[in-house]
């Protein structure tokens, strides 16, 4: 098993740099330079002020260069500068913005769980039922759904006509001055309406899964053995099948570690939160290389890593597939 | 287990006995003949500028009132079914060709072949869907072909992963075996016996890809980058209507529940797919 | 944020530089607040919409308008522009030109202070002209200051600069924020240094903290030298929908934003939003063009271009993209401001006309399409994506140019690659396009033939000696009779050119909270005189400790 992982993580490492290599490129083949929006139709820029920014940025060297170059500071973990006005290191950018997307991220993904699982399992114990074909309805409906339509309903209806939960944004303008609870109770306030739209827009896949599954073991031998030896129907839905059925669930769990830092920039526009999302478009409306290249290569670090702890999650939990 | 009448036949009584999947069949139905006909459904241009009659709301003349430069709104959702779900298609075709092929030779030759073609899968896997979409048609310009064939490129993992998991496992199946025993060659046992056998998961992938097409397009129109005005489409419409939410409701209600019940139509359609496809979910 | 470049929004952005704070005309206010008592109250915050974020507070290197209205707090130039938009003194008391014209003398204020105590003296105008054509300063406004041939700073109340000619636009270029020496010497690139995060300048009110993506707040600086501001504290939150920000707005999130036409015209009017909110309206300085790539064989013929303006339906454009909220647009310069020109050959909406036109140009019908040579009459024309009043304005024209037989196809392209593919290459056959209106007439980068390389701004490609002459003349004098003449002519050519179409422009519409008074609509907008903002005693919403 140890000898599995090594090897992996070994592979992450080449991979890594195919990847960032093929970042580099795409980006570099699209047309526009970073410093364009500073320049662009601006009367008093010219084409000596265009040039000059363009050497600060080292945007002069050639390609291999400058890959080169941005190679050999990731390899010292040194994401670089951003290319906007304000030159900040990357890595702070980034950092500044986790914070809030992770929290969002992982609230939403825990109301999901706690909420599609039930769902699923329900459905599927209770195939064909009222309650199976409802909740099937619904939770495409909040997956089919436009997003941003419904987050500007909910907030006229909660924000506007109600007045019970703040419009936008993540926390209040007194926030500094509010004790340790009240802090908590101010975020708590303005995520509300993000988290609980988010969760709804990805009941779908997670409770559509878990019903599927556990329709598969519900047919299953050991299944009907339970019952045949009279054990009672809670007893046989929970101690036994529901196991089987939520060893996948790690499956799930794994793949989500890269979704922890990404944000829906739509998401994040519509209720003025700073996450991810809305950083990752604007370095790529922008042309911020760096900025981009840093968040590209933390994605794919996340996705690789996640597929292993989901692979050797999934071989722990199942005695079925140990690896040697 | 070779496609034979018999299952067939039982496939679609199985399918047409799940109710949703028959409503979301249905819906589908419906706005396939909205788009193919929209003479029958709309009797204005739905490119037509009118002034004058700027944000009116429903009424005799418009029905589904009109939009901020007085086109109809009626017509514009009847021509955005047109666009959207060709959108929808295109891409999907584009996904689902390009997954078959990937996972056919994955599946079928092994060794190399699939080592290579898996760990271009896990790149591509690793970069976030939407990001490349949205870099790609930043950079090129938001036609509604660019649109088609990025979201298509950027889609086509999951089939190929499904088709290759299918064709591993058929590939060392009897019949097969007999088939080669009888002189077929590599193409023949492709085509007749893996490929038909991959047909259901496929159909399953399509329909939920054409869901997700559907709104990624709307995504994209709400950044600015979608199908762009004046060619209509749902995505746009209903962010044309985003900033005059409240007051301007009808354009935004429209194609909003447009978009909602075709995604929910191909979603519970795909679904009763899988489950009237599945071998191992009969009988209950 | 708009983001270090607000992409996201930058057409939104684009929108909101046109409708930024520089009006012409004669603005009005709709709807009045109750009268409570009126007397200037210190005290309370207001707390601005802002699209885009912050990139940085210092001007030099920055160059959307979010960083720049926010600098705006914080900083001073040596002058800036009053109500009617005419140059005044700011760090300035006065100035002096040379009969020559060649030599500026600034006479500046006594007893400013930076907000850290320092005194502000003319080191630091010499520091700041320094540093903005050091190469070192990653800045896009430089090219002003290399004009200058001599700075000198003979004491700490007067800088003098010397041009090698007179150079009007000079004097507006002084309007650049002024860097604290002091702060800055040991920082070889300003854009790095801690001041861009915390700025410390001399105006009317001081840094107090940035939180990237969500606010930045200032505070009342006690000791500016027009007086301690009314409103104690600013907060800009940054809101990149414009619905939600209206949302906000209607529940007393945010207490001033820009309003979009819809929102101003259908949105605003009931009875309970008046009760509560002053709507005002102002010209913007800014319009939006059909420009022709000159060289192209279909709009070399100056009598096509005349045609297609005759054909552009002004009128339905104005209704239709700013829902009457604005003006026809006859030239480059805003309508009410003193280069403005109002006589100059205009283009009513005739098809007929037009159409006799294009025939004279040699194009004929033929089932409803121009042809000439057997080649219809079909052209693309370009514009950014994501911005909503360029759509529409393109789908109107479409419209109006099918009615005379020309078939115009619409492409939007992404910002960066829009201006680097196509309009620095000059790929284009036409665009839809707008300028900001600077309150200086000098406009040589947008006309002059020499001004047509790829990257420069006359990317139609005009070419005319005797506007090329003119705009010599126009700003090598600081005469303004000498001047306007120049302008005038100018505005007469380019009407009878048609080397664009001119459009439209816009107004701004300002919506504000009626508990701020004190608010007095100019031609320059509502927020030259934001320090004598106040909120009466009684109606303050925020306690501010102070």
């Amino acid at each position: 098993m140890l000898r599995y992982i090594a090897r992996r993580l070994l592979l992450t490492v080449p991979l890594l740099v195919g990847i960032s290599l093929v970042s580099f490129l795409m980006m570099h083949m699209a047309p526009g330079g970073p410093i364009g929006a500073g320049t662009d139709l601006n009367p008093k820029a010219t084409a000596e002020s265009r040039a000059r920014l363009k050497a600060y940025y080292g945007l002069d060297q050639p390609l291999h260069v400058q890959y080169g170059r941005w190679l050999g500071r990731m390899a010292t973990l040194d994401f670089g500068d951003s290319f906007s006005p304000d030159g900040r290191p990357v890595a702070e950018k980034i950092k500044e913005r986790i914070p809030i997307t992770l929290t969002i991220n992982v609230l939403s993904m825990g109301l999901i769980f706690l909420v599609a699982i039930p769902v699923g399992v329900y459905s599927a114990v209770r195939k064909g039922s009222l309650f199976d074909r409802i909740s099937t309805v619904a939770v495409f409906a909040g997956f089919a759904i436009p997003t941003f339509w419904l987050a500007l309903l909910m907030m006229i209806l909660f924000g506007v006509t109600l007045g019970w939960l703040p419009i936008s944004g993540i926390s209040s303008l007194d926030h500094e001055s509010l004790g340790i609870l009240g802090k908590l109770a101010d975020r708590a306030h303005h995520l509300l309406l993000p988290v609980l739209l988010a969760g709804f827009g990805g009941l779908a896949g997670m409770s559509r899964y878990m019903r599927s599954n556990m329709l598969e073991v519900i047919r299953q031998d050991y299944v009907a053995t339970a019952r045949a030896k009279g054990l009672p129907e809670g007893t046989v839905v929970f101690r036994h099948a529901m196991r089987n059925a939520l060893l996948p669930v790690i499956t799930i769990l794994g793949l989500s570690v890269p979704d922890l830092l990404g944000g829906s920039v739509i998401f994040e526009t519509i209720f003025a939160i700073p996450g991810m999302g809305q950083l990752f478009y604007q370095g790529v409306m922008s042309r911020d290389y760096p900025l981009i290249m840093g968040i590209l290569t933390i994605g794919a670090f996340l996705t690789l890593l996640g597929n292993l702890l989901a692979d050797v999650g999934y071989a722990l939990a199942d005695p079925r597939i140990r690896q040697g | 287990m070779n496609a034979s009448p018999g299952i067939g036949r039982d496939f679609a009584r199985r399918l047409l006995r799940n109710r949703l999947a028959a409503a979301g069949g249905a819906v589908i139905l419906f706005f396939f003949l909205v788009s193919a006909l929209p003479g029958l459904f709309a009797s204005h241009e739905p490119n037509r500028i009118d002034i004058v009659n700027i944000l009116r709301p429903p009424s005799a003349a418009h029905p589904l009132g009109t939009d901020d430069l007085g086109r109809d709104v009626l017509a514009r959702v009847v021509h955005g079914a047109r666009v959207s779900l060709k959108v929808g298609f295109v891409a999907v075709g584009i996904a689902t060709a390009l997954g078959l092929l990937v996972g056919l030779l994955s599946g079928f030759y092994g060794g190399w072949v699939d080592a290579v073609l898996m760990r271009f899968v896990d790149m591509m896997l690793c970069f976030p869907t939407f990001f490349l979409i949205l870099s790609v048609i930043a950079f090129l310009e938001p036609s509604i072909w660019n649109i088609m064939a990025v979201i298509g490129l950027t889609g086509w993992m999951g089939v190929a992963r499904l088709v290759r998991a299918e064709t591993l496992s058929l590939k060392e199946r009897d019949f097969v075996a007999a088939a080669r025993a009888q002189g077929a060659g590599n193409a023949r046992i492709i085509f007749r016996h893996v490929l038909p056998n991959t047909l259901a998961p496929i159909l399953v992938a399509a329909t939920l890809g054409v869901a997700g097409a559907i709104l990624t397009e709307s995504a994209l129109s709400f950044l600015g980058i979608g199908v762009q005005p004046p060619t209509p489409s749902w995505g746009n419409i209903l962010t044309a209507g985003k900033d005059n939410i409240e007051f301007a409701w009808w354009l935004s209600l429209f194609p909003g529940l447009a978009i909602l019940f075709t995604v929910l139509g191909y979603n519970l359609l795909g679904e009763g797919i899988r489950d009237a496809a599945d071998p191992r979910l009969k009988g209950r | 944020m708009n983001r270090p470049l607000c992409r996201a929004v930058m057409p939104s952005i684009a929108l909101l530089l046109l409708l930024a704070a520089c009006g012409g005309g004669k603005p009005e206010s709709a709807g009045k607040g109750t009268a409570a008592s009126d007397v200037p109250a210190y005290g309370d915050a207001i707390v601005e919409g802002s699209i885009g974020d912050v990139s940085g507070f210092l001007t030099a290197v920055t160059s959307d308008a979010a960083s720049h209205d926010a600098a705006g707090y914080v900083f001073n130039g040596l002058v800036r522009y009053d109500k009617d938009l005419k140059l005044e003194g700011e760090l300035a008391e006065s100035w002096d030109v040379s009969p020559d014209g060649k030599k500026i003398t600034f006479h500046l204020r006594k007893g400013v202070r930076w907000h850290d105590g320092t005194p502000f003296t003319s080191d630091d105008v010499m520091f700041t002209y320094r540093r903005m054509i050091d190469p070192r300063t990653p800045t896009a406004y430089g090219e002003d200051f290399r004009q200058v041939k001599r700075a000198s700073a003979p004491d700490p109340q007067t800088f003098v600069v010397e041009y090698a000619r007179p150079f009007a636009p000079a004097l507006a270029s002084w309007g650049m924020h002024v860097l604290p020496k002091h702060l800055l010497e040991n920082h070889p690139d300003i854009s790095k240094s801690p001041l861009n995060k915390k700025p410390v300048g001399t105006g009317p009110y001081r840094f107090v903290e940035w939180k990237t993506g969500e606010k930045v707040v200032f505070g009342a600086s006690p000791d500016y030298f027009e007086g301690k501001p009314y409103i104690a504290r600013v907060i800009t939150r940054v809101i990149p929908d414009q619905a939600t920000m209206f949302l906000e707005l209607k529940s007393g999130g945010v207490d001033t934003m820009t309003l979009t036409p819809p929102q101003y015209v259908r949105q605003t009017e009931t009875a309970e939003f008046r009760k509560s909110f002053n709507k005002y309206k102002y010209t913007a300085s800014g319009y939006t063009y059909l420009g022709f790539r000159l060289s192209h064989p279909f709009f070399k013929d100056k009598r096509v271009r005349q045609a297609i303006a005759h054909a552009a339906d002004k009128k339905a454009l104005i209704d239709g993209v700013l829902l009457g909220l604005g003006q026809e647009a006859t030239g480059p310069y805003k309508p009410g401001t003193w280069a403005h020109n109002p006589n100059v050959r205009k283009y009513p909406t005739d098809p007929a006309r037009a159409k006799a036109l294009l025939a004279e140009a040699g194009w004929k019908e033929k089932d409803g399409v121009l042809v000439k040579d057997g080649q219809p009459f079909e052209f693309t024309v370009l514009t950014n994506a994501g911005n909503e009043a360029r759509a529409k304005t393109a789908a109107i024209l479409q419209q109006n140019l099918a009615e005379v037989g020309i078939r115009m196809k619409i492409r939007t392209v992404e910002w960066a690659a829009f201006i680097n593919e196509f309009i620095d290459k000059r790929k284009f056959d036409a665009v839809i396009l707008g300028w900001n209106i600077t309150p200086d007439p000098d406009q040589f980068d947008i006309w002059h033939s020499s001004k047509t390389g790829p990257k420069e701004l006359n990317h139609v490609g005009f070419a005319n000696p005797e506007v090329d002459r003119l705009l010599d003349e126009g700003r090598s004098t600081f005469d303004l009779e000498k001047r306007k003449k120049a302008y005038f002519r100018i505005q007469e050519i380019l009407a009878e050119e048609q080397p664009y179409v001119f459009l439209y422009v816009p107004e701004a519409l300002p919506v504000v909270q009626n508990r701020f008074r004190g608010i007095a609509p100019a031609p320059a907008g509502i927020t030259y005189n934001f320090v004598k903002w106040y909120v009466p005693a009684a109606l303050q919403k925020h306690q501010i400790q102070p």
